[in-house]
């Protein structure tokens, strides 16, 4: 049966699939952890489904509504470049009320169920071949706009004073990685869906950043982690037939655990 | 040798009702050592956020090439789990402001292990930052300010939480550069008597008025009771400067 499944073209567009998002997801990771910016992940995650849900009722494709939920709240986060406590509590609001519409919408709208639970906990299995071509464009434009912003935004990111000092445009790269953040998440959304988006682009990276303190090294590993993950996830998932992404989480938690366990050992 | 390289005309800051400097005028040429003093809240720290161009003044006009400042900040310590290492943090001094991805080539490894040496942090090269003391960071953020070549070093408190020996480490690099680069140093500090060797000129910012001049034209009995408003006395004792009476200097009252 697992042998035979993987042959199969929708098994191999999946781990294409995953893999292209596995990639993005633990690059853009590395900055969404050294920035803080776990929660506003979350956010613009949920966000996504108020999007897609909302797409849904007025008769549209749910990954563009997605796309489009994501990039408002990244972008708005961005502009208003909250910080500490305060950005805290206006995600926290936004994301409330974000959550409410989209049960609003899911309950106006009158299709197939299963749209709304895929949006939630992803269709890996489903992706089809344009579905495909178009996350591998996504992720290669975020992947090059993310090479050309490295230097400048690892900078911006460790020492925000001293890099507007050197010219850095720190306000600018704020905006410029919360629309990254946002594009990689209606990426992610797409293979572990909403409620999962965190294990791709949060676990992977912390757990890199805990197996050593090289930032080129740190990208690289939280990509491995992200794509063992991943690619993990959907072959395990042929073998027993569980969620996907619950084996997708699972690895890369055990991953996490295991860099906690390396660094508790090792009494740093 | 008179080539200005700052120059700051009727400068003024204020936020609300408080009033932090009031038509501050003065001019930096190369090559300069400028101590700046005060009690905290003086404005130090905002004077050289002005320099930067970080705040706005709310009078008066800053004239300076703001390409190539080297700024070493006050100390904030950094998050303990960040995925960097000390001569990460040096490196940005050199191209942390260029965009792409690039390989450092050979040269400039060689640059940055040289001005990690020069700040003795050789052994810290290769460690997480942020399980370096405060003072071991410091050591690399003006690791950092040397590397960039700067046309001007802006430096808020560089000698906290450094021993007497790294403060004459980090006090002779700076007054090295000076003389071998023609880089001026804007150098705030609570307290004097680390530099009195290098420095050319103090401003003083004090809570009414400010004063700036060759050391012994500011530090003294008459300036200082001026700028405070208060009778403040000011001593050398062995060769240091030592002031007595001003508000926030209480506790050397309390040692006598």
């Amino acid at each position: 049966m697992f042998t035979t499944l993987l042959g199969e073209h929708f098994v191999h567009t999946a781990l294409l699939a995953g893999a292209v998002v596995a990639i993005v997801s633990g690059a853009i990771g590395v900055f969404v952890v050294m920035r803080g910016l776990s929660f506003a992940v979350h956010a613009i995650s949920e966000l996504g489904f108020t999007g897609a849900t909302g797409a849904l009722v007025l008769g549209l494709s749910p990954v563009v509504g997605m796309i489009g939920g994501s990039l408002a709240v990244g972008a708005a986060l961005g502009v208003l470049s909250l910080r500490g406590r305060e950005r805290d509590s206006a995600i926290g609001a936004v994301l409330a009320f974000g959550l409410g519409l989209g049960v609003l919408f899911l309950s106006l709208y009158q299709g197939y169920a299963t749209a709304a639970t895929n949006i939630l906990f992803g269709s890996i299995v489903g992706v089809d071949d344009a579905q495909l071509v178009a996350l591998a464009g996504v992720a290669a434009l975020v992947l090059v706009a993310l090479a050309i912003v490295y230097r400048p935004l690892y900078f911006a990111a460790i020492d925000p004073e001293v890099a507007a000092a050197r010219g850095v445009p720190v306000r600018g790269l704020s905006v410029a990685i919360f629309l990254l953040v946002a594009l990689t998440t209606a990426e992610a959304i797409q293979v572990v869906g909403v409620l999962l988006v965190l294990t791709l682009v949060i676990t992977p990276a912390a757990a890199a950043q805990r197996l050593t303190v090289r930032p080129g090294l740190t990208v690289l590993l939280s990509i491995g982690i992200a794509l063992v993950s991943t690619e993990g996830g959907i072959l395990l998932s042929l073998a027993k037939d569980w969620p996907t992404s619950f084996f997708i989480s699972a690895i890369s938690f055990a991953f996490y655990a295991a860099a906690r366990l390396r660094s508790f050992l090792a009494g740093t | 040798m008179t080539q200005l390289v700052v120059s700051v005309e009727g400068l003024g800051l204020r936020f609300g009702d408080r009033e932090l400097l009031r038509d501050l005028t003065f001019e930096l040429e190369r090559g300069e050592f400028l101590a700046v003093l005060g009690p905290n809240g003086a404005g130090k720290t905002s004077l050289l956020r002005i320099l930067l161009g970080q705040l706005a003044p709310t009078a008066g006009r800053v004239v300076l090439d703001r390409s190539r400042i080297g700024y070493v900040p006050q100390q904030r310590v950094f998050d303990r789990d960040l995925p960097l290492r000390g001569r990460d943090l040096v490196r940005f001094g050199l191209d942390g402001n260029r965009w792409g991805v690039g390989r450092l080539p050979p040269a400039d490894r060689r640059r940055i292990d040289d001005v990690i040496a020069s700040v003795g942090a050789s052994a810290l090269a290769d460690a997480p930052l942020g399980r370096l003391s405060g003072g071991e960071q410091q050591r690399l953020r003006v690791a950092q300010a040397l590397i960039s070549e700067p046309g001007l070093l802006l430096a808020d408190e560089p000698l906290l939480s450094l021993d007497l020996a790294y403060q004459q480490v980090i006090v002779s690099l700076l007054d090295e550069r000076r003389h071998s680069a023609g880089t001026p140093v804007v150098f705030v500090t609570h307290d004097v008597n680390p530099i009195l060797n290098a420095v050319d000129r103090v401003l003083y910012l004090g809570p009414d008025g400010w004063a700036i001049g060759a050391v012994d034209d500011v530090l003294n009995t008459e300036t200082l009771s001026r700028l405070y408003g208060i009778e403040v006395d000011v001593l050398r004792v062995r060769g240091r400067v030592v002031v007595v009476g001003t508000p926030d200097a209480e506790h050397v009252h309390h040692v006598h």
